[in-house]
């Protein structure tokens, strides 16, 4: 059963990953046959302040997308986890960008912050009417909220099934202990979602760093230096400069950078000990 | 690329080889990059029956290829040629990957330039010169001359000429007070008057970057002459730091700080047509745009076209090297024939370039589009088509003592992205025309 899914990983995953590594060590334009430049394009990319921005952008990216997104999504989930009359509509509406393509919300986006027909002009909303995507300090935090939209109900739904795994018999003990709502959601609610936490988180990080296709349709294919986050720069090195070389550097960097935020996350907070949060009921 | 410099016996035993690699490495690098993108197999690979072509969805397919291939398929069952049709974008990505893997069309599009360099280079496309001889002569020459790689010819001109115009507002010129600007300092001038009367001077699709770039070539032209660019094209080391091209930028910034563009000019993008929306809701006065926006205002704005919109050349500057007959933008696209191909599919795709190509019938379509053919002695023809556009486009490009390609056409690829993402910098105020210069002269040679 096992050997279909080795074989696909193998084929579009290690296979892929061994070709971007040898073309790393090799300059190539997608045209003529690669030349061996040996380590040459390492410290080329490496010391680029065009890679050290998007390194930065990328940290800024997840840290900040991190921040926004991990309390959000945790209160809705708990509350639509919940059993109110109304919770049912809100969480339909919740969901509602889940089921969008990113190209879709790309595009929507685009014209919505358009400067002089969008928003701001349809509404006649002259505080709306700012630079969105040009202003090169703005746009990075435009993005995050778009990333934050369109990914909070994802989160939001792995809260939801987090939260109603939690046997109510703790709630009931609480309760006769005389817990508030507060307390309850302090000393219950919050240790038992550990580890959707650290899932939740873990997608998140590894998710903002090689986040892309928004990005990629909000900026017309041509990102300003305000957002070219990793895989934006690798993209245009690889298909726009048609230096492979050097794009395949960056996607090491990724593979390697992404690998070590999931290792990290999982030993940091003991999600690979798999302990049970509920030993004793 | 320096593989190609060992022996041809080598080459010849090492080839199906490297050429298997270089498919598996394609296929690998797409697959893994970007996810998705090699999700339509290449219908250009196969060997038997008549020859492929992709083509560009839109204009190229409804008014030019289509029509075209239909009446030439009909009348030559033996040189039969097979279309498929391509979104811009998707087109150039997919086009690189093929022709590096060997598996491309027969007819190979492409914009000239620094790409058709490449091809030429790595030997994936064949020399035309002899099977081309017949016909250049019936071309403009500065528009013929862009698929000359070497001394010998690569490409055909397939398409209109579209230098990029200088468009305006008549109303709003005309309410503001203000006269089509003749020189830089017209220019400079009109901005506060128009600011004034509540409408920005230029609108500019600064997000695609590109737009931007009109102003950087005609600016370079008007001040320093040809020779600046030339020498970039030659690699001449420091060519960047030309005191013309500083000073070209210097005067862009100066408009970028008078507040010449449109409020948020780097969020406006020219895929919508944001940009000439603004000329023609009357939000702006003049804007630098390629011809091809032309059709675009007919159809959104025909009444406009009519009575309010008008174009002309680029001012000059005072005390500029460069003539302002000059003009800059796409000479044409082009087809080449890839060397991949078989002796059949070649043949029959050098009949469809020499003899159906630019045919009176394809002319004649491209005329009645309202868009102007690369062809010589068309003068009645044009006037007669009744497009005043058409008219000045053609006057422009034969009076034109030289007919500069858009650069980032020009530049090989990796130049041509840093130059974009630079000139976006300097348009918004992060770097100095000191530091544009400094940063473009690092990738000399790339």
């Amino acid at each position: 059963m096992v050997a279909p899914a080795l074989v696909f990983f193998f084929v579009f995953a290690i296979i892929p990953l061994g070709i971007a590594l040898y073309l790393s060590f090799t300059k190539w334009d997608a045209i003529s046959d690669p030349v061996w430049v040996g380590l040459a394009n390492w410290p080329k990319v490496l010391s680029d302040p065009v890679t050290i921005n998007a390194l930065v952008l990328s940290l800024k990216v997840i840290v900040i997308s991190w921040v926004v997104q991990t309390p959000i999504s945790l209160l809705l989930g708990v509350f639509t986890a919940g059993r109110q009359r109304y919770r049912a509509v809100l969480a339909a509406i919740f969901f509602l960008p889940l089921i969008l393509s990113s190209a879709a919300i790309g595009i929507a986006f685009k014209a919505i912050l358009e400067p002089n027909f969008g928003l701001a002009a349809s509404f006649g909303l002259p505080f709306l009417k700012q630079d969105w995507l040009g202003n090169q300090e703005l746009i990075l935090y435009v993005v995050i909220f778009i990333i934050a939209w369109q990914f909070v109900p994802f989160h939001t739904l792995l809260y939801q099934g987090g939260v109603r795994q939690i046997p109510v018999s703790l709630y009931e003990a609480a309760e006769i202990d005389g817990a508030g709502r507060l307390r309850q959601f302090w000393s219950i609610t919050l240790p038992q979602l550990r580890y959707t936490i650290v899932t939740s988180s873990t997608l998140m990080v590894v998710g903002s760093l090689t986040y892309f296709d928004v990005i990629f349709v909000l900026t017309a294919g041509v990102p300003s230096s305000g957002i070219r986050i990793l895989p934006i720069d690798m993209y245009v090195t690889g298909f726009s400069a048609n230096q492979m070389g050097e794009a395949s550097v960056m996607a090491m960097i990724l593979v390697v950078m992404g690998l070590l935020l999931a290792l990290a996350m999982t030993r940091l907070t003991g999600f690979s000990k798999m302990a049970s949060q509920q030993e004793g009921l | 690329m320096t593989l190609h410099s060992r022996s041809s016996d080598a080459r010849t035993s090492a080839h199906s080889r490297s050429r298997l690699r270089t498919t598996a490495v394609a296929a690998g690098v797409a697959a893994m990059l970007v996810g998705a993108a090699a999700c339509s197999s290449g219908s250009g690979g196969s060997t038997s029956g008549g020859a492929t072509l992709w083509g560009l969805t839109g204009t190229d397919q409804d008014n030019v290829l289509a029509p075209s291939l239909a009446a030439w398929n009909k009348a030559n069952p033996n040189d039969l040629v097979k279309a498929t049709y391509f979104a811009n974008d998707a087109y150039k990505t997919k086009i690189r990957t093929a022709v590096g893997a060997g598996s491309s069309p027969t007819i190979i599009y492409s914009w000239a330039g620094g790409t058709l360099n490449s091809y030429v280079k790595a030997k994936k496309v064949v020399d035309l010169t002899s099977a081309t001889s017949g016909v250049k002569d019936k071309f403009l020459p500065s528009v013929w001359g862009q698929g000359i790689v070497d001394g010998k010819t690569y490409a055909v001109p397939m398409n209109a000429v579209t230098p990029i115009m200088f468009y305006y507002n008549k109303d709003v010129l005309k309410k503001a007070g203000v006269e089509v600007p003749k020189t830089w300092d017209d220019i400079l001038a009109a901005v506060p008057k128009l600011k004034k009367a509540g409408v920005a001077a230029f609108s500019l699709a600064g997000a695609s970057k590109w737009p931007e770039l009109m102003w950087e070539e005609y600016l370079v032209d008007r001040v320093a002459g040809p020779q600046a660019f030339n020498d970039v094209m030659a690699g001449k080391a420091g060519s960047w730091s030309n005191p013309g091209i500083i000073k070209a930028n210097t005067m862009i910034r100066q408009l970028v700080d008078a507040g010449g563009f449109i409020d948020g000019f780097a969020s406006v993008t020219a895929d919508s047509n944001a940009d000439v929306a603004l000329l023609y809701t009357g939000k702006a006065a003049m804007m630098l745009q390629g011809a091809w926006v032309y059709g675009t205002f007919q159809q959104q704005a025909a009444s406009f076209v009519k009575s309010g919109l008008g174009y002309t050349t680029f001012p000059a500057v005072a005390a500029g090297q460069g003539d302002p007959a000059d003009i800059v933008g796409n000479p044409s696209g082009y087809f080449s024939v890839s060397s991949a191909a078989s002796k059949e599919q070649q043949t029959a795709a050098i009949a469809y370039l020499t003899k159906g190509v630019f045919d009176t019938g394809y002319t004649d379509r491209i005329l009645k589009s309202g868009q102007v053919p690369p062809i010589k002695n068309l003068d009645t023809k044009i006037s007669a088509a009744g497009s005043d556009f058409g008219v000045t486009v053609y006057q422009l490009t034969k009076a034109a003592p030289n007919f500069q390609m858009s650069w980032d056409q020009a530049l090989p690829p990796a130049q041509a992205t840093a130059l974009l993402s630079n000139l976006d910098q300097l348009f918004n105020k992060q770097i100095t025309p000191q530091q544009f210069s400094d940063n473009m002269n690092k990738t000399i040679g790339q």
